[in-house]
């Protein structure tokens, strides 16, 4: 059943134009859904590809970091590692993919990778390895951190469309269509019911002055 | 708009130390109180990368929902040095049914 509304004129214009601007949102937001859909494809297939290789890549530079761990001991470790080489830094800033804000980050000061923050003689060359191999995968790893962060806020921004274009499409459009019909039919119902009392009471008239 | 911000790891000690390596900030936490408040120190502190070890992922799910929907920071899943939970690769087919109401990513390679 309709909503309760006064079935006057006014009430139908109004209903009419709002029937009107439902239906263009819903138009626009179904667009924006399918473009974000298309978008969200390219970087999800980015974002799967790169963990792969990500994962790949560290798992394999933490078993050497392992088997580093263990020819050297623990201490040793710790204290070739206390002091960073470099620091790693990265500038941020926002894009905008279809009205969601997502971020980029980019690494900065990608000086010379090869040099390694302690001296060669306490410690194993696994370590080496361990540190160089993921070194080599920085780059990529941040990328993943923002390709995957950009995939969340899409999935959750689709998402979100979705609901509304569904909302739209299911419950406000329909129901506003039938409250239109509702209050034409009684508008109309009325019309008639004039129409006939008039012509009731024309008749009278004209009895009377038979 | 641009900054420079640095990245930190979280995780048991074993596995984050080589990111110290890097100059990436590792924090080492073991307990989940311990992963939630470094999750939520860090990002306090304007960081805009945490990699955080799977297993230390797993008993910090609340933390890491709740830096989910913005910009920053981007928490990011990465294996320990025991090996991969599957949690990365959840993630991304968590997103796409969201985002497409089916697996279709997954699907297609096999």
């Amino acid at each position: 059943m309709a909503q309760r509304v006064n079935p006057t004129r006014m009430e139908l214009t109004r209903l009419k134009k709002r029937l009107k601007t439902a239906v263009r949102g819903h138009k626009l937001l179904k667009d924006k859904r399918d473009e974000m859909v298309r978008q969200f494809m390219v970087y999800i297939r980015r974002d799967k590809e790169l963990r792969e290789q990500v994962e790949a890549a560290l798992g394999a530079a933490m078993g050497r970091f392992a088997i580093a761990g263990a020819r050297m001991g623990e201490e040793t470790l710790a204290e070739a590692l206390l002091y960073p080489a470099r620091e790693a830094r990265v500038t941020t800033g926002k894009r905008n993919i279809m009205s969601v804000d997502v971020p980029t980050i980019r690494q900065v000061n990608t000086d010379e990778p090869a040099d390694l923050p302690y001296g060669f003689a306490f410690t194993s060359s696994e370590l080496d390895g361990a540190v160089l191999d993921l070194t080599a995968v920085l780059p990529r790893l941040i990328e993943l951190a923002e390709v995957e962060k950009t995939c969340n806020m899409l999935a959750d921004e689709i998402e979100k469309t979705r609901r509304r274009v569904n909302a739209l499409e299911h419950v406000m459009i329909p129901e506003m269509e039938e409250t239109i019909r509702f209050i034409t039919m009684k508008l109309e119902e009325n019309e008639r019911g004039n129409l006939n009392r008039l012509m009731k009471v024309k008749e009278m008239m004209m009895a009377e002055q038979a | 708009m641009a900054q420079e911000i640095t990245i930190a790891a979280i995780g048991d000690r074993d596995s984050v130390m080589l990111f110290h390596a890097l100059g990436i900030h590792a924090v080492y936490a073991d307990d989940a109180q311990g992963i939630e408040k470094a999750i939520h120190q860090l990002a306090h502190a304007g960081c805009a990368v945490i990699y955080i070890t799977e297993q230390a992922a797993v008993l910090a799910p609340e933390a890491i929902e709740r830096y989910k929907t913005e910009p920053f920071p981007a928490i990011i899943p990465i294996p320990n040095r025991s090996g991969s939970l599957g949690l990365g690769m959840q993630g991304i087919r968590a997103n796409v049914e969201k985002a497409i109401g089916a697996d279709i990513l997954f699907g297609e390679g096999r």
